[in-house]
């Protein structure tokens, strides 16, 4: 009994769960593992479309009476790369409408019209043309020709379905001089995002956790650059540090701090000299991460204000007994009680942030010293238009982020499901 | 002792009024006022003068009468020594140092004696500029996205500080990047577009993930264990890496530039999180009132209609706005996907406007506010619910 009744328990849950595992697995897992298929593979963005033959069908009248016609189909194979083998056609006549000195090619069953072409090489074109004629000399309506579709098909290689494999697009990803250059801004972007993100948050998150007078709507307005939609905000911030009447260089301008503008997110370098040393600051890449803080300070807030309410209020009465002012308060109460918490986000955001693609797509491009490792993919895979490469190059991007998995499940998995 | 914490109360009170001064200033710019100097000096010295002042008299005064004094002479001296400036301006000034003489009201000698005053001191006036320096740094960019959507170019081209808005002049004008954008752009289309993918994305969502995460809630099955695990990680995958399979799959099948493509990838990608926010809720459900369901005879079917669903409502509503808000945000397939204008959602839309380089900023503004306005309403008016929201799903980002 009991065995019927667990089995069909799990029927059950195999049904219900069947439609999201499916899904999930189309869309997901299936991708992850083309990826790797492609990344072997010398493939360009117009390898993608296979060849189809095409056909476009024109009527033309050669009598009066219209009892005979002609059909003239224009032939072509819509790939100007690739072969198109074993083409066959059939179009359907109207009734007693029979065609005269049918092309070799072609053979008549009424009432269909069906033709061999062969192999048809890349860029191929030819007017076809048949001859058709009423058996009883009536008249033919040309609109019942023109209104029947022609069936066409042929046999051509996908290119993402053959085995021929090259070890090309990794060479070309490590071998690159830029690879170590790439992995480094990824890194910089990615470790300083993240950190600066979760220094902002904790402040945030103690200041809410103070009563003051509108503290609810504070905490609603510290959610809002995380809430809106990343393209208004990235060209919002792209027009406030525009160099030519951008408001904050027209601000810094007009009250003297700079002399001239300075174009924050189109300029690699910021040169300084301290003490006789010339430091060279990433200046657009800073500007970036800047704008990731902001929009992401929001969650680490979010996260740590969760945590923060979660103390003990003794905790801090014995401190007050004690004496002990507010910053005694954070570095001995506070800091030790969300030190799980944080290490917990650190890695989640490091994780995100170095997949992160949208933001620095919409400030920058991944000009002046942004390109990172998602917008290399974006363009090797678009802008160059080299799929195979593009996928190599997210290959690494999976491989790096797996090493990170391990080490995040490794270090602090057990703390994750505790919380 | 008492000196210690007498001079951090001054300079901390006067940078953090000299801050603030500067700052209104600031915004005043942005009116068009055309100041070129903040006397950062000057007024810092002014607001040690004036903080001093205060703790001086200490309560000796009635407090109304005295911050209502020291205001309007502080006011008065401000105007007199810095640049000319529109009365509105200086009644914010008065209003500024109102609202922070106030704020000093509890601080006299015998306040500055006590023990360990300096230290809490420091720490309220940090509190304060915390305040201020998030408030300006989150609204700001959402102020000049809105005051520059009804700007008109050349106003932008001859003063760019001047944000102010012309209300001398009639409706249609002061909208006008409005009707542009809904009537040459055509973004009612692309409105109708993002809603329907979102809310499609949110039902489809639901529709796929209360059953599964009941399934892993309540059901014994073999590889139950690996299944939850295996929705956290792959929820961890980017969509940066799914991008060109799913694109050349798409192109093959002839799913790119449609909705349905869309709706398909925005459902897959949302589904671990709404499936492990969903089966959280559901273990919390006690399993008495199921089994009641059992025994009158209900199938799964049933109890999930019937018993699990109205119990869970909070919960689906969580999801259904996180789903909800990432579907409605989302940019990135949206850039790959759709090339065709008629099939653009909102984000996708304003990218498009960006690629001619000739289009005016106030209509880009105006396309943004068009985009964050109902996200950000949602947001206020269902705010438990998607911050519950966010705090499940803000593993990802």
């Amino acid at each position: 009994m009991s065995t019927t009744l667990s089995k069909i328990e799990k029927r059950t849950a195999y049904t219900l769960l069947l439609p999201a595992v499916c899904l999930v697995f189309a869309i997901i897992l299936f991708p992850i593992f083309a990826n790797v298929w492609i990344s072997f593979k010398e493939v360009g963005l117009k390898d993608i479309r296979i060849p189809e033959p095409r056909a476009k069908k024109i009527v033309k009248n050669i009598q009066d009476n219209n009892s005979e016609l002609k059909i003239i189909y224009k032939l072509r194979n819509s790939s100007l790369i690739q072969d198109i083998r074993e083409v066959r056609f059939s179009d359907r006549l109207p009734k007693n409408v029979e065609p005269v000195n049918l092309d070799k090619r072609c053979e008549f069953k009424s009432p269909k019209v069906k033709c061999f072409f062969g192999n048809w090489e890349a860029g191929y074109r030819e007017n076809f043309e048949i001859f058709v004629k009423d058996k009883n000399n009536d008249t033919i309506n040309s609109k019942d020709i023109k209104s029947n579709k022609i069936n066409l098909n042929g046999k051509s290689n996908n290119i993402l379905l053959t085995t021929d494999f090259t070890l090309k697009n990794f060479k070309n990803v490590f071998m690159n001089n830029n690879f170590f250059e790439l992995f480094m801004t990824t890194f910089y972007f990615t470790f300083f995002g993240t950190l600066g993100a979760i220094l902002l948050g904790i402040f945030a998150a103690q200041l809410v956790n103070q009563k003051f007078y509108g503290r609810t709507f504070m905490r609603s307005i510290l959610l809002f650059p995380y809430v809106g939609p990343v393209v208004a905000l990235a060209y919002t911030w792209t027009l406030l540090l525009d160099p030519n009447s951008g408001t904050i260089n027209s601000l810094l301008v007009n009250y003297g701090v700079i002399e001239k503008p300075i174009n924050l997110l189109g300029q690699k370098y910021l040169i300084f000299n301290i003490l006789g040393f010339e430091l060279k600051l990433r200046l657009a890449l800073t500007t970036v991460i800047f704008f990731e803080i902001w929009r992401y300070f929001p969650l680490a807030f979010l996260f740590i204000l969760a945590r923060l309410q979660a103390i003990p209020r003794d905790l801090y009465e014995a401190a007050d007994v004690d004496g002990a002012g507010p910053f005694r308060k954070f570095f001995y109460i506070t800091l030790p009680q969300i030190t799980a918490i944080l290490s917990i986000l650190f890695m989640i955001r490091f994780i995100w942030n170095f997949n992160k693609f949208e933001d620095i797509f919409l400030l920058t491009g991944g000009a002046s010293g942004t390109l990172t490792l998602p917008i290399s993919v974006y363009q090797q895979g678009f802008a160059i238009s080299n799929i195979g490469m593009g996928s190599a190059v997210s290959i690494v991007i999976v491989l790096l982020l797996i090493t990170f998995m391990i080490i995040y499940f490794r270090l602090i998995g057990k703390k994750a499901n505790e919380i | 002792m008492k000196f210690k914490s007498l001079t951090i109360t001054l300079f901390a009170s006067s940078i953090f009024l000299t801050i603030n001064i500067c700052i209104w200033k600031i915004l005043a710019t942005l009116q068009g006022v055309s100041f070129t100097n903040l006397n950062f000096n000057l007024n810092l010295s002014l607001s040690l003068g004036l903080t001093l002042i205060f703790i001086l008299i200490g309560k000796r005064f009635n407090h109304i009468l005295k911050i209502f004094l020291l205001s309007l002479s502080f006011t008065i001296i401000y105007t007199f020594l810095n640049e000319s400036s529109p009365l509105w301006f200086s009644a914010g000034i008065f209003l500024l140092i109102l609202f922070f003489t106030n704020k000093l009201k509890k601080y006299d000698f015998k306040y500055l004696n006590q023990d360990f005053i300096s230290e809490k001191i420091v720490f309220e006036f940090l509190s304060l500029f915390a305040i201020i320096f998030f408030a300006l740094v989150i609204l700001f960019p959402f102020y000049i996205m809105f005051v520059t959507s009804f700007k008109t170019q050349t106003a932008l081209l001859i003063n760019p500080l001047d944000l102010s808005i012309d209300f001398s002049k009639n409706i249609f004008e002061i909208f006008k990047s409005y009707f542009v954008i809904f009537k040459t752009y055509d973004f009612g289309r692309y409105i109708l577009t993002s809603s329907y993918v979102s809310i499609g994305t949110v039902l489809i969502t639901l529709l796929f993930a209360i059953p599964a995460a009941y399934a892993v809630a309540r059901l014994n099955f073999f590889g139950k264990t690996f299944l939850s695990t295996s929705i956290l990680i792959i929820y961890m995958f980017p969509a940066i890496v799914l991008v060109i399979p799913l694109y050349t799959v798409f192109s093959q099948l002839g799913l790119r530039n449609s909705v349905e493509g869309l709706l398909i990838v925005y459902t897959a990608t949302t589904l671990p999180v709404a499936i492990y926010m969903l089966q959280g809720y559901f273990k919390s459900i006690p399993k008495e009132i199921e089994e009641a369901g059992l025994i009158d005879g209900q199938n799964w079917f049933g109890i999930i209609i019937k018993i699990i669903i109205p119990l869970s409502l909070p919960a689906i509503a969580s999801v259904s706005l996180y789903v909800f808000m990432i579907a409605w945000n989302e940019f990135l397939f949206s850039l790959m996907f759709l090339d065709n204008p008629k099939t653009f959602t909102l984000s996708r839309a304003i990218n498009h406007l960006t690629g001619d380089a000739e289009t005016p900023r106030q209509y880009l503004m105006a396309g943004s506010v068009v985009v964050t306005l109902p996200i950000l309403l949602i947001f206020i008016y269902f705010e438990k619910y998607l911050v519950s929201g966010l705090t499940a799903g803000s593993v990802k980002g």
